[in-house]
């Protein structure tokens, strides 16, 4: 059903749009008109996804290093970040990301582990380095950062600078790597590199997966082996799902990359499966892994409670074992005790009500879900930073453009490794499963679960949000700390789902229940009705008659 | 917590390790927050703005605004001109600014993007609608620091709009530093108490300090309004407190408009506020009310009641050199003795600066510039201290030497909340940090001690 059919107090969704374009000028209007699209789950239309920000619009969106060191690098806690460049870049993403780290889960819980993400490493590049290049200094400070803390492997990012002065940090690397026997590994992700983040996690994937993934061999002790990939662990969301994995006997090879050692990237091809949590930033790592060592993957979701179930359900089958889909059959029907109970003392305050957000590459589909448990209403949602197939679906991947600022990143051409290449599945098998309509390689997208007539709107501006607040007034927001107290001032709460607000975990079962908790807080909370001071008031007679009641009351 | 931190120093010459410093841009961005309609305006590619947002965002907890010109590979190999040109349209159309501030970043600076050029030819071009503003500063982040950065923006701030009528009005520029809006709501209260006219460049608060209504503004009512900006050059003088944030704002409009100015420490503590007092009387020639000494008395009250609590007591303090000089000054007053003092921007004056102030009673404090918190933990573990006195980022260190005392000041604070309602400045500043000192000094105690030496009273 469209949403103003079921919401009669709202306008049509094309006046809405209307609203949001009318200020433009006309060539930022032809821009911003692709990337707002009248939702039709049936038939996603073509979105405008993973172009160049319009110079001069707030946006929320970072940068290309950002994406590579901040999102799918960055958590990996027992090496060494160092950034080259100026001080701001590596200041900046200095424990600014909430992937939470245990270092005792380095070692294996045999010996004290060191969380090197308590340090942010620079080269600090000043005018010197500018003028007469940074190789020099680069070099010289890995050997100072391996004096200091000898990693067992080091990683180094170029920001901006770096790459305009030219700087060849792999020849550095490389350099070093032989001099001081650990590994190192070079990143060009250069801020200016892509139009968002996005650029990062390719560049990311791309390194990680020729520079660690396949450096030890040695076999998984469990049973069942799989990687969790796109999983980055804010707020222990891997920790949570460790739980559950430990409850229904899978071993987690290695997360991608939340709450993971270095060993375990390196060892991960050794997996049986990849299952993907966020498509955008790591699809292809899960595509890599297929081709090189055989590996298959799937889409999965931890995020909503049902989801959750969901997702084990068809990892158990994948496995086809019955033990372990009886298993896990078993810990759902468990957990969901308590988690329906939750429901039930939240529905009678969240039921009905608005929702909106915008994030990430994936948050702003995932979170659908656990809204949806709640039964309230998402009337538009969008990214920060992806591509089309994250809309619209993986169908789309062969009529997507490769724009010119797509084509500075490298696409890796992959072959099956001579040795290790070990395909998981039969052909006979694949047929079965493809008879059963069990997908592969699967991501449908978030436009086919939205509602028809919601409002799709990727990289939102300032002025957009304003503009969707002021006119579908939503009782809660799910955002960034950029914008999360621009809408707070205008009476709305704003759930951050990047850093969760310093709360989460929120994957899983237990996830689910501190997100439904969250949210009845947040859309209950007095505090937005104390906004007007009693004097300012509109006249009534009950606040002429008795000035001493609390006038607030009952608001 | 931090079990990587060598205790032994190893000098480091091309790697810097926890920095006490960020760079200049975002001072740039929260000094244009300070004047009355401006966008801020970050000329690189998005990700600096968007870190920058971010991290102004999370000390103010405020909507920080900010547009960018969003350069891709494109822009970086021929030049910008076409982004900025692009941005002044959008933003002039869709968030109708008085002022737009736009800063350098690394990547602009590295392709050398001329500013006034590009400004100018926008101009020519009709593009800056009529009574509206493009000022601009360079803000290499490869030189200086944040602070560096918000001192060149409220220089050009200057240099852009400020003029002279030839007719001297009755008011005092106040150029504040770096300091929170908390700061700036103190001094102007303190001016108003005695009576004096002021003019504050920049003034963020009422910008970054909002209330909550319901209703989001992008422009507040705060912030230097263009006017009081252009009418700085007729003031009597100019009261610049900070060298590093303040100083070359000061010389700017001297050699610009012929105001004379004082350059002075921030006034924090007693001594600081003092100077600001007395400087302030003496400029606008008028007496101090007995309500400012009575204040000064209470603070000078607290100190000589506690001064046993203090006294011996030695302090690491790291955070940016104004404040730094300020805080050091402040527990030198109090009898504490500054043991290991740095800063991370670079400024041998600041050295020199700090060795005055603790001359005789720490006369071997470790003292450095351009320094980072590696370092100064490094140092704290040969030297024992009693409490930490620095930004947030100090946190991990008070935590992994034994939950040192650890007391916030200065930029950025993202745990707590107390910068954002009471000020640092002013002798109620001084009241409000000595009470934090006290129950960081007593609930450590309070925890630790021996049973039977566990105080009711103190
Ligand atoms: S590139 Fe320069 S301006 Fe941008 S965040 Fe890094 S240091 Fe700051
Ligand atoms: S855009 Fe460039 S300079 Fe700015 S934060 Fe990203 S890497 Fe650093």
């Amino acid at each position: 059903m469209a949403l103003n059919e079921t919401d009669l107090s709202l306008p049509p969704v094309e006046e809405v749009r209307e609203e949001m374009l009318k200020l433009y000028p006309s060539k930022t209007r032809r821009k911003r008109e692709k990337q707002i699209i009248v939702n039709d789950p049936d038939s996603p239309k073509e979105i405008g996804a993973n172009t160049r920000t319009v110079p001069g619009i707030i946006t929320q969106r970072g940068c290309t290093y950002a994406g590579c060191k901040g999102v799918v690098i960055g958590p990996i806690g027992d090496v060494l970040h160092l950034t080259h460049g100026p001080i701001g870049c590596g200041y900046y993403s200095w424990l600014s990301r909430r992937n939470l780290t245990r270092a005792r889960d380095f070692s294996h819980g045999k010996e004290k582990g060191i969380n090197y993400l308590q340090y942010c490493l620079s080269t600090d590049m000043t005018e010197n380095e500018i003028v007469y290049g940074g190789e020099k200094k680069l070099e010289a400070a890995i050997e100072e950062a391996w004096n200091e803390f000898k990693p067992k492997a080091m990683v180094i990012y170029a920001t901006c600078p770096v790459g305009l002065i030219g700087d060849d940090i792999h020849a550095v690397a490389r350099r070093m790597k032989e001099k001081l026997g650990i590994n190192i590994v070079a990143l060009s992700c250069e801020g200016y590199r892509g139009v968002s983040q996005s650029a990062g996690h390719h560049i990311a994937n791309n390194k990680v997966f020729t520079d660690m993934v396949g450096l030890d061999d040695t076999k998984p002790t469990g049973k069942y082996n799989i990687n969790i990939l796109g999983e980055y662990n804010i707020g222990g969301d891997a920790w949570e799902i460790h739980r559950i994995f430990d409850l229904v006997g899978i071993n987690i090879v290695g997360v991608l990359s939340g709450a993971v050692s270095y060993d375990q990237i390196c060892n991960c091809h050794t997996a049986d499966l990849n299952v993907v949590m966020c498509h955008r930033s790591i699809n292809y790592m899960a595509e890599m892994m297929e081709t090189k060592y055989g590996i298959p993957w799937f889409k999965i979701n931890f995020i909503g409670a049902e989801s959750t179930g969901k997702s084990l359900r068809k990892i158990a089958k994948y496995f086809g074992d019955k033990g372990l889909i009886d298993r896990v059959e078993e810990v759902i029907a468990a957990e969901m005790i308590d988690v329906r109970a939750t429901l039930e003392k939240v529905k009678p305050i969240t039921t009905g009500k608005r929702v909106a957000l915008f994030v990430g590459g994936s948050r702003a589909h995932h979170y659908q879900d656990l809204f949806g448990e709640m039964e309230m209403k998402v009337v538009s949602a969008g990214y920060e930073f992806a591509h089309r197939d994250d809309y619209e679906g993986r169908g789309v991947l062969p009529s997507i453009k490769v724009d010119a600022d797509s084509r500075n990143i490298e696409e890796l051409e992959i072959e099956a490794d001579p040795v290790r290449y070990n395909p998981r599945l039969s052909e006979e098998r694949k047929r079965q499963f493809a008879e059963e309509g069990f997908a592969f390689k699967d991501y449908e997208g978030m436009m086919r679960e939205m509602n028809k007539e919601t409002l799709v709107i990727d990289d939102i501006s300032h002025h957009e949000l304003e503009k969707l607040i002021e006119i579908y007034k939503p009782a809660v927001i799910g955002s960034g700390i950029k914008d999360k107290y621009i809408v707070e001032k205008m009476g709305v709460p704003c759930k951050q789902l990047h850093s969760y607000d310093y709360g989460g975990p929120y994957a899983g079962f237990k996830g689910a229940i501190n997100f439904f908790e969250e949210i009845a807080r947040m859309v209950s909370s007095p505090v937005w009705s104390y906004v007007t001071a009693p004097w300012d008031q509109p006249a009534s007679p009950a606040n002429e008659t008795s000035s001493s009641e609390p006038v607030a009351e009952g608001l | 917590m931090l079990d990587g931190t060598n205790a032994t120093v190893c000098e480091r010459t091309a790697l810097r390790i926890n920095p006490a410093k960020t760079c200049q841009p975002i001072g740039a961005m929260y000094a244009a927050l300070g004047i009355h309609g401006c966008m801020p305006h970050s000329h690189g590619s998005q990700g600096c703005c968007a870190y920058h947002r971010s991290h102004l965002t999370r000390h103010f907890k405020e909507p920080v605004v900010a547009t960018t010109s969003s350069f891709t590979e494109g822009a970086s190999v021929f030049g910008g001109l076409s982004n900025m040109t692009t941005a002044l349209s959008n933003i002039f159309s869709i968030y109708d600014p008085e002022v737009v501030a736009v800063h350098t970043t690394c990547l602009s600076e590295v392709i050398g993007d001329d500013l006034p050029m590009m400004i100018k030819k926008n101009i020519a071009e009709g593009k800056i609608p009529e009574g509206k503003h493009v000022i601009h500063a360079n803000t290499p982040s490869f030189v200086g620091s944040h602070v560096t950065g918000f001192s060149t923006m409220v220089k050009n701030t200057i240099k852009y709009l400020s003029g002279k009528t030839g007719e001297t009005s009755d008011s005092v520029n106040i150029l504040p530093g770096y300091v929170d809006p908390s700061d700036m709501r103190e001094l102007k209260r303190i001016a108003a108490e005695l009576g004096v006219k002021i003019t504050m460049l920049p003034d963020t608060s009422d910008v970054l300090d909002q209330p909550q209504t319901g209703v989001y503004e992008m422009y507040p009512k705060g912030g230097t309004k263009v006017s009081e900006i252009q009418a700085m050059g007729d003031a009597i003088a100019t009261l610049a407190c900070g060298d590093f944030a303040s100083k070359e704002a000061a010389e700017e409009l001297e050699k610009k408009c012929i105001v004379p100015f004082s350059l002075i420490d921030l006034p924090i503590g007693l001594k600081g506020t003092d100077t600001f007092i007395d400087t302030l009387r003496r400029m606008a020639a008028v007496p101090v009310p007995a309500s400012i000494t009575l204040e000064r008395g209470r603070l000078l009250d607290l100190i000589s009641d506690m001064s046993q609590y203090f006294h011996g007591k030695k302090v690491a303090i790291f955070g940016d050199p104004d404040h730094v000089v300020g805080v050091t000054q402040l527990l030198v007053e109090i009898g504490m003795i500054p043991t290991v003092v740095i800063t991370g921007t670079p400024g041998k004056r600041f050295e020199r600066k700090i060795a005055e102030i603790v001359s005789k009673v720490s006369p071997d404090a470790h003292i450095e510039a351009n320094a980072d918190i590696y370092k100064l933990h490094q140092i704290i573990k040969n030297r024992k201290v009693d409490l930490l006195m620095g930004n947030t980022y100090g946190k991990h260190v008070a935590r992994a030497e034994g939950n040192l005392p650890f007391v916030r000041f200065g930029f950025p604070i993202m745990d707590r909340t107390g910068h954002r309602l009471f000020p640092l400045v002013g002798y109620r500043g001084a009241m409000y940090y000595l009470d934090k000192i006290l129950d960081q000094l007593f609930d450590k105690a309070d925890r630790e001690v021996p049973e039977e030496l566990f105080e009711l009273i103190q």
